[in-house]
């Protein structure tokens, strides 16, 4: 057959196009990105409050005003015990699975969707372009409020064991005390949770978003949830 | 010489199902005029909707070819695809397919944003296009608070955003009542005969029937025949007493 009109290739969309059809997303679809948004706010929350706790621990041990410390078992002054590690490592584990599940959910029970907008001429790369800054938004403000959460939780967990020396000494910025061990600081242990808490959204969504992006359009809206 | 706007060659598709394979579709051979009605037909199963994935560049063919205006689709790049379900073929479904989040404007608007068409533009066209299928007055509602037949009309609307030559059309009147149905396919037959646009549309529904040019009847994945609109005799009646 002759090649009567040939065909052009489709255009890439400026960033700017899908900042503004993602963040008109998250905001009709606002309960449900709540929801999802939430998942991500208890497993950043737990891992903060662990972590936190842990931090606040080492910095009134380092001090040696806690009386409290002679409450807790594994109050040794080689710092973090294994049992804290294992229960920060446990704490990470729930947090990265809680937050791949709700991605997961979150962009499976969008395949329709996906293919719709396939049908109407939108590159693979667009669509999974539009699912990473939703989640990444989501990741980011979830993981936020957990940290924030979670912090509030260790605090008030603090002023339970060490009362008010807890504010005299609290570990807010990262030390290197000479004869204990590294702490982070509760400060940079938000920033890690916010950061974390974004990267796991932007990955737990990211592979369902690739696959549906790649499906033929007739597949994708086939899928059902 | 005739203006063939859609051809097909031993176009075979099979699905995989465990350790089953299901063809559905077992070599069509088909070729579609410019500005035709096409309707294709065949009881659930018979594969009149895999076809017309395959027509609308939406599903791969196993084996076969598919030429749009003399293109080999299988040839093609994903740019090209894209670029080619932006600009030359508008969808319309049974189920609508109206994005939940946007409303009929921001729906009508999308294709026109991914062909890069300048905000106020694809505004202006959007409120057009609105206009003409009815809805004026609905622009800015979601989908949600729209009827079956308001949303179809989204739809259509939608479709026609980037001046398509064809409109595929897979059952588009399967949810609707009689009389809604009906405006439906005044409508997809108006874009017909006024736009010249070349409509294929799988159906079951009689009224699609009677407007079509041919009707290809697809039974077990194969044309069983071809019948020109005046070779069949469909009496259609009216509802709601008029």
């Amino acid at each position: 057959m002759d090649q009567r009109t040939s065909i052009e290739e489709q255009i890439d969309l400026p960033f700017v196009e899908s900042l503004k059809i993602s963040f008109q997303s998250l905001k009709i679809r606002f309960g449900r990105s709540i929801i999802t948004t939430a998942g991500i706010t208890l497993g950043i929350a737990f891992l903060v409050s662990v972590w936190a706790n842990n931090e606040i621990d080492l910095a009134l041990q380092e001090s040696g005003r806690s009386s409290a410390i002679t409450n807790l078992d594994e109050a040794s002054e080689q710092g973090i015990s294994t049992k804290d590690i294992w229960l920060i490592i446990m704490s990470l584990i729930v947090c990265v699975v809680g937050i791949a599940n709700s991605m997961l959910m979150a962009v499976t029970e969008r395949f329709r969707e996906i293919g719709t907008m396939k049908c109407l001429g939108a590159l693979d790369g667009f669509v999974v372009r539009l699912f990473l800054l939703e989640s990444g938004f989501q990741g980011f403000a979830g993981a936020l409020i957990g940290a924030l959460i979670g912090t509030l939780g260790a605090v008030l967990l603090g002023l339970k064991n060490y009362g008010m020396d807890l504010f005299f000494y609290f570990p807010l910025f990262p030390a290197n005390p000479e004869n204990g061990s590294f702490q982070v600081g509760v400060l940079l242990l938000i920033l890690i949770g916010c950061f974390l808490g974004m990267i796991l959204a932007i990955v737990g969504s990211s592979f369902p978003a690739w696959r549906a992006a790649k499906l033929p359009p007739a597949e994708a809206m086939r899928t059902e949830v | 010489m005739p203006d063939i706007v859609v051809k097909t060659e031993d176009v075979v598709k099979e699905y995989r199902m465990g350790s089953n394979v299901l063809r559905a579709l077992d070599g069509i051979n088909i070729e579609i005029l410019r500005g035709e009605y096409i309707s294709l037909m065949g009881p659930s199963g018979s594969g009149k909707s895999t076809l017309f994935n395959m027509i609308g560049a939406l599903d791969r063919p196993t084996k076969g070819q598919v030429y749009i205006d003399g293109q080999n689709m299988s040839n093609l790049s994903q740019r090209q695809i894209a670029a080619f379900r932006c600009h030359r073929v508008g969808y319309i479904f049974q189920s609508y397919n109206l994005l939940n989040v946007r409303t009929a404007h921001g729906n009508v608007t999308l294709p026109m944003i991914f062909a890069g068409i300048p905000d106020k533009d694809r505004n202006k066209k959007a409120e057009e296009l609105l206009d003409k299928v009815g809805l004026g007055d609905r622009m800015y509602h979601l989908p949600d608070e729209l009827s079956g037949g308001q949303r179809q009309r989204v739809a259509i609307a939608r479709a026609l955003a980037n001046d398509p030559s064809i409109i595929l059309a897979d059952e588009p009147t399967a949810n609707l009542d009689t009389i809604t149905g009906r405006e439906i396919i005044d409508l997809i037959k108006q874009l017909n005969t006024e736009d010249g646009v070349t409509v294929i549309s799988a159906t079951h529904d009689l009224k699609m029937l009677d407007v079509s040019d041919r009707i290809v009847d697809i039974r077990d994945g194969l044309v069983e025949r071809i019948r020109n609109r005046d070779e069949i005799e469909i009496e259609v009646g009216d509802v709601g007493g008029e």
